[in-house]
């Protein structure tokens, strides 16, 4: 029988006992149905999200629906929108309960005295060509301002096909303002031009993902297999996609094949009473999906898959200390 | 009850349920060691852990708490745990 100790020696097994009792529950919260951005195939307001529910405007309705999140067992609220710093109340009222991941554009600034220790995640969308094509304006010139220096910050940044071959120049304006990065893709969007895969420009972006991991490794959190199944959609023979993906909401999720997913995940809507499919939009089409969080889900709710070898359960382990970094459940 | 109710016939029929249930190969309820680590040594995490759950409920008809799942670190201690729910039914 394989055991975590039969394939890992000493320091790799200490790593493992880090994370395997972390028991992170997530769950996602639109806080508000409005943003100060449109950006291009923004999937929120694209496909109509921002109009599914009417905001709750009681903050003591935040707070009781967030305390009965808690006792439902969620340890990590992401926060996201619209643009969750439009209303710091709310944030704020997450954050006081709850470990809180807040996701911005980062034009308004959190401020540290009211939320020292909330983990942020800034979205860029490219360079400053690319920012002002797809969101109208050069966002990180304002964000890096506001975050330059920040303990709890990282830019999320979503690679576009366009980008490929061009991502170390964005890497090291993040790296000179002292802040990191995670790398995601772009989920296709038909309706918006450059902006659906081809696999040549999928397998070009892999290595590159990989080159600035090596070269900025203090800046880029990552790791190679996060990578290679973000690129390929595959993990251990399997295809990514619908039958597959842990992120999709529990009360929602009706699929026969029952595939392994995250416990209890939900994707709230501002109203606090209907829920979203999954993480990202219901429109999307799950055989593109790209989404990050899905993807390195997929991966650590099939631990014991990777239980085959000592290089897969290595694999598995990066990817969840990489998350477990990015929500702040293990240092840096 | 068509399950063995002392701790000895408990402990044979849990690692008898998570060989099934996991589908591990390479073991057998007799060679099972009952204080391996489940989630350090077999990597067994809270959907394994909520699937084992479910059986054992049906097969000892006990509930098993939600919150305990990390008290049940071994197969002696989810035996011992099934032993203790039984004592209090009866
Ligand atoms: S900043 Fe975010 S929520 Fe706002 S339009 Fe852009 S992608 Fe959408
Ligand atoms: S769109 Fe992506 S995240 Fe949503 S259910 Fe489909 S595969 Fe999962």
């Amino acid at each position: 029988m394989k055991t975590v100790s039969s394939l890992l020696d000493k320091d790799w097994h200490e790593r493992y006992r880090r994370i395997s009792n972390l028991n992170i529950r997530s769950s996602i919260y639109d806080v508000t149905n409005r943003c100060n951005l449109r950006c291009k195939g923004c999937f929120f307001f694209s496909s109509g999200e921002h109009q599914a529910a009417v905001e709750e405007m009681d903050i003591k309705k935040w707070e009781d629906f967030i305390d009965r999140e808690k006792e439902r067992g969620v340890n990590l609220a992401i926060l996201i929108g619209g643009e969750p710093t439009l209303c710091m109340e709310r944030v704020e009222a997450f954050y006081k309960r709850l470990p809180t991941y807040c996701a911005t554009n980062g034009l308004i600034k959190v401020p540290r005295d009211r939320f020292p220790d909330m983990m942020v995640g800034i979205s860029l969308w490219g360079n400053s060509e690319d920012e002002k094509v797809l969101r109208g304006r050069d966002t990180f010139a304002v964000s890096s301002k506001n975050y330059e220096g920040d303990k709890y910050t990282y830019y999320l940044y979503t690679i576009t096909p366009r980008q490929v071959g061009k991502i170390e120049p964005v890497i090291k304006r993040i790296a000179d303002v002292g802040l990191k990065v995670h790398l995601q893709l772009l989920s296709n969007d038909e309706g918006v031009d450059g902006f659906s895969w081809r696999e040549e420009e999928l397998r070009d972006l892999r290595f590159e993902m990989d080159e600035m991991l090596d070269k900025y490794p203090r800046t880029v959190i990552s790791c190679k297999y996060y990578h290679e199944v973000i690129t390929t959609g595959k993990m251990m023979g399997r295809s990514f996609g619908w039958s597959e993906c842990p992120s999709v909401t529990e009360a929602l999720d009706n699929r026969q094949n029952r595939p392994r997913r995250l416990i209890h995940f939900a994707r709230w809507a501002s109203d606090l009473k209907t829920v979203h499919r999954c993480c990202t939009s219901a429109t999307r089409d799950c055989s593109t999906c790209k989404d990050g969080a899905a993807h390195m889900s997929w991966v650590m709710v099939n631990k014991r898959e990777h239980l085959k070898s000592t290089k897969d359960l290595q694999n598995w382990i990066e990817v969840y200390e990489m998350f477990a970094k990015l929500y702040h459940f293990i240092p840096w | 009850m068509p399950v063995s109710q002392d701790i000895k016939g408990i402990i044979r029929h849990v690692a008898e349920i998570i060989i099934d249930e996991l589908k591990l190969e390479d073991v057998t309820a007799d060679t099972f060691n009952s204080d391996m680590d489940l989630v350090d040594e077999l990597g067994i995490d809270s959907m394994d852990l909520a699937t084992i759950a479910l059986v054992l409920q049906d097969e000892y008809d006990i509930t098993i708490d939600e919150d305990d799942y990390p008290k049940l670190k071994t197969i002696r201690l989810i035996s011992e745990y099934i032993e203790e729910k039984l004592a209090t039914k009866n």
